[in-house]
Parts: C-alpha cells; structure tokens; sequence
C-alpha cells in the first residue's frame, strides 16, 4: 500500500531553562503574590483570612467571567450583557432560597444543601434560558460587528435590568446565607468563613470541570480548536454555531451560579449587581488573556488575592489596584496571560 | 465517461467590492488528479475557497457528487465528502498533533491501518504525535495539513499549494504521499504552483486566468507544448525540471 517516505529524524530544538518556564510564567504570579501577600501583612492570622477571601472572590470571578472569555474566543462576540446573567441567576436562586425559608433555616446540613442545590439548579436553568433568548434575539444579528455589539449588548443588559425590577422591585434585597454556611472556622488562629471556603471548593469543581470537557472531550476538542480558526473547524465539518449557542448557554447557566454564590457573598443584591462585577470580569478575561480558560481562572485568582491584600493594606487603593495589575501584565503580555493563538 | 466528481457551472464570486471568479466553468473527474494551474492572483484560491463555502458564489452553481452544494453551509458541504487543505494550512497550534488528527476525523476513531499510512508517508508526524502543532516546522505543519485530510477516505481532496514554500526534500515528501493517494483511486483537486509537481501528479490541468478557466485538456498535452505553456501562463514547464 505504501512506500517508506526518505530517512527522517527530526529533533526539537533543546529549550533552554527561561523557554522551559515560560508557560509557567502566569501560573507562578499565584503563589508570588500571595508570598508578596505574607511579606507585607505581618500577622499571619490576617494573611491567611485575606488569602482565604481573595482566593474565594477569585473562585467566584472565575465563574461568572468563563463563560464570557469562551464566547469571546469562540465567535468574536463582545458581549457587554454578560452580567445581566450574574443578575437574573441572584434573584432567582436568592428566591428560591427565600421560598425554601425552613430548610436554609433548619440547622440541618442535608437540608441546607438540598435547598442550596435547588436555587443553583434553579438559577441556572433560568440563566441558560435567558442566555439562549439572548444569543438567538440580541446577539446573533450582529456576528462580525463589534461596535453594533457593544451597544446592542449593553441595551440588552439595560432592558433585563428593568425587567428585574419590574419582577422584584427596585430596593435591594437582604439576604443570610443558610445556617450550615453561617460562621467561620478557626485555623492556625485565624477565622476562615466557612462560606468562603465552600466558595473555593465549588471554584475548584468548576475549573476541574471545565479543563475536563475541554481537554478530555470531543467537544472540548472543537472549542478550543474554534478559538483559535472557527472556519477551519467548519472546513472539516463541525457545525461551529450550534457549538457557539451551546457555549453561549453554558457560559450564561455559569453567570447564574457566579451570581447565586456573588449574592450569598455580599448577602445582597441588586438588579445592577451583575453590571458592577462586569468591571471585574473584563478585567479577569482581558487579563487572562481572550478566550483562554486556564488565563480565566489565574487572572480571577489574582485580582481577588490583589482587591483583599490592598484593601487591608490601603483601603483607598482598593479600587485602583486591580487596574495597576491590568496595566502590569498587559504592559508584560500585551495579549494576556495566556494567549490564545489565533489564526491570522 | 462517468459523471464528474465536481462540476462548477459559471460561477462568479465578489469579495467585497473585487469581483474575483467571472464565470467559471471546472469539470473534476473520479478517480483522477485535476490540476488547477495559473498566475498569481487568478482566482486558484478563491475557486477552492468557494467549493468548500468559505466565499459564497453569487451566481452559478456548484455540483459535488451530482447534489448542488452551492448554498450549503461549509459543515455540509465538508461531510458530504471534501477534504479540505487550505494554503495557509489551517492547523490548530494549541492542539497537539493527535489533536488535530482526531478533530479530523469527523467520522469516529482514527483507522489504524490507515494512521500506519500516514505515518509511513510522514515520520515526523508519528515523532510529534503528543506535541502541539505550533511547535512543528512549516514542512511538519504541511504534512498535518495533508495528514488531516487524509485521515479519512473523502470522495474528493481539495489541496491549495501544499509545496509552496518547502524545501526540496519536503516537496518529494509530499509529492510522493499524495501520488500514494492517487493510486488509492482518490479524486484530487489540487492548486499547484511548482510545474514539477504538477506534470508528476496530474491527469488533467484547467488553467485560470483573470477569474475564467482559460484552458482545460489533458496535462501530458499541456506540458508536452511549450507553446501552449507561454501562451496560457507566461512560462515554460520545461524550466522547472
């Protein structure tokens, strides 16, 4: 059948020990941040609640920004009401938590759980299903036009907004977590919110998941081989938009969740909640490096350690310092952390 | 004569204001290698391009296996039996060779038998088969390209300039594996600047210039006269022994 192609033994070219690092690079700020962490807050108890808490804001970020970060490198499309997901997803579970008062109030763990998995369950369907509408009524129209996106974008996030305060009303809503996640636990004298630590458990899941289906599955193959050329991935015949809306949906249903734990966070919330951590989220994508997850995920690690750190450190500074992490690492990586290489 | 693998009825393509294909006219045979030949800038690519549905005929029509085609989106079209190779190659450099291998094969697991081939007609793809694609060199990266379509018999292989820009030992690499498709029986239309390669490979040559099909007939007849070379395309195959 064949014939032996001429004699050829090809090498890689040794890499010398900078090269070898270098994809390391982003991944090593982590721990250098917080060791920059440990340096500047002298008592170890306060590090260690500020780590714990950054890392669970971290976890949290990196929930609601995923799916953005994935959308933006699978079509192109900038999506400025991304947050109207984090929205829709906190009123909806924070309901269904108010609607199951006497299981968040039983001082049961099972029931607490049972009810806390009905509101995430809850806020991510409606989520999904609002992220479908979304694609197919706002987003779709607009494919290949970024400016027409940004503004079509934002007015669907303005609209759902409203909606939410036609459906709730417009004063905030004040909410306790349920009984099994009141409370800290001591460790190493400091006090670390057990609602915290359940926050970087779920963010650990997700992230878990999530590298599972894109580097273990078929459809995690197409993903991420459509970030980078989506008309070659058509060219061998996968159907890139129903992948699209699927991720669409996928990356919505994730908001949600983002916005159930968010709202448990701050024990409140509001229908502009969403808007607000758009900041945070663009910031976490750009940084991150667009349409990489793992850049995702170490990007939202930095800017929670970052925003607990400084807001302990200098509370005026708080706002700024994850501006001056952005400006940093894209005057270091102008593409980002991680850079999805894109085809020309 | 049995029914052409793909028939294009007088298809015209615009890319933005340019006005690119004008009407052509390309029968490609079974079982045969049909040479798409021309300058620079004749409308090879786009002619290739608008098969698969990247660009989108605005008149004309585009037979493959006796279906029109010309409006089915590219997923379509690709399932229905093309193999793609474009001429910057497409490859995923994020993805390890092995990757891109499996998106490749749309169909279900790779054939064994089949990756054996591949690897005979490609050492190195079978020495980088864990590493990403992006590491590869521009040869590599064009023998994945083939390899890709390859991976599964398709009833016609598009291929865009797969020698250009590659050393000569390359070149005899690539040029050997797709003679290797050819007497498998696979239809293969293939865009090709280097005339060695062309006058090796092809049964037929359809020569385009200024978005028309200018020439069509044999490939023997075509490099067997000199005259009909200058005319057509300006130059002499017999310069690029």
């Amino acid at each position: 059948m064949t014939t032996a192609a001429p004699k050829h033994t090809p090498k890689m070219a040794e890499l010398s020990l900078g090269q070898r690092l270098a994809p390391w690079m982003p991944v090593l700020l982590v721990p250098v941040l917080v060791a920059l962490g440990a340096l500047a807050i002298p008592q170890t108890s306060s590090w260690l609640t500020l780590t714990v808490s950054g890392l669970a804001m971290g976890m949290m970020i990196f929930i609601m920004a995923s799916g953005l970060t994935l959308v933006f490198g699978l079509m192109d499309v900038i999506n400025f009401g991304h947050g109207a997901f984090v929205s829709i997803g906190a009123f909806v579970g924070v309901s269904v938590l108010l609607m199951l008062g006497q299981m968040t109030g039983a001082p049961s763990l099972g029931l607490n759980l049972i009810a806390l998995m009905l509101a995430v369950v809850g806020a991510m369907a409606a989520t999904g299903a609002v992220g479908w509408a979304f694609e197919k009524v706002i987003v779709m129209p607009v494919y290949g036009h970024h400016l027409k996106q940004i503004l079509v974008t934002m007015g669907g996030l303005i609209v759902i907004e409203q909606l939410i305060i036609v459906l709730w009303g417009p004063e905030e809503i004040y909410i306790t977590r349920p009984e099994a996640l009141k409370g800290a636990i001591t460790f190493a004298g400091a006090a670390l919110e057990k609602y915290r630590l359940v926050a970087v458990v779920v963010g650990l899941i997700v992230f878990a998941a999530m590298r599972f289906v894109l580097r273990r599955t078929k459809i995690g193959l197409i993903v991420r081989a459509g970030v980078q050329n989506g008309e070659m991935v058509e060219a061998l015949g996968y159907r890139l938009r129903r992948v699209f809306v699927g991720v669409f949906i996928a990356g919505s249903a994730l908001a949600g969740l983002g916005g159930v734990m968010w709202g448990l966070y701050q024990e409140v919330i509001t229908a502009h909640m969403g808007n607000d951590a758009m900041i945070l989220i663009f910031i976490v994508v750009i940084i991150g490096g667009l349409g990489s997850v793992e850049g995702c995920f170490i990007g939202a690690l930095l800017v929670g350690l970052m925003q607990n750190y400084v807001a302990y450190i200098e509370p005026k500074a708080a706002l700024i310092s994850n501006i001056a992490l952005m400006v940093l690492i894209l005057m270091w990586r102008p593409m980002g952390m991680i850079p999805v290489v894109k085809a020309k | 004569m049995s029914e052409p693998i793909l028939k294009l009825e007088g298809v015209y393509t615009n890319i933005a204001q340019y006005h690119i294909l004008q009407g052509v006219d390309l029968e490609v045979p079974k079982g045969a290698v049909t040479m798409l030949l021309g300058r620079n800038g004749v409308g090879k690519t786009t002619t290739l391009r608008t098969v698969i549905g990247h660009w989108r005929a605005h008149k004309g029509r585009v037979l493959f296996d006796g279906e029109d085609i010309t409006a089915l989106p590219t997923p379509l079209i690709a399932r229905a039996g093309l193999g793609f190779v474009p001429e910057d190659m497409g490859i995923f450099s994020d993805l390890t060779v092995e990757e891109n291998m499996v998106l490749a094969a749309i169909h279900g697991p790779i054939n064994s038998a089949r990756l054996d081939w591949i690897f005979t007609a490609f050492p190195p793809l079978k020495t980088f088969w864990k590493s990403e694609a992006g590491n590869l060199s521009g040869g590599q990266k064009q023998m994945l390209s083939i390899a890709r379509a390859m991976v599964e018999e398709r009833k016609l292989y598009l291929i865009d300039e797969p020698t250009k820009g590659l050393a000569p030992a390359i070149v005899s690499t690539m040029a050997r594996a797709l003679r290797e498709l050819k007497e498998q029986g696979a239809s293969i239309l293939l865009v090709e600047q280097n005339f060695a390669v062309a006058r090796a490979l092809g049964d037929t040559a359809n020569v385009m210039d200024d978005g028309r099909m200018i020439w069509s007939g044999a490939m023997a007849e075509l490099s067997g006269d000199a005259t009909l070379q200058e005319r057509l395309m300006g130059l002499s195959l017999d310069a690029h022994h």
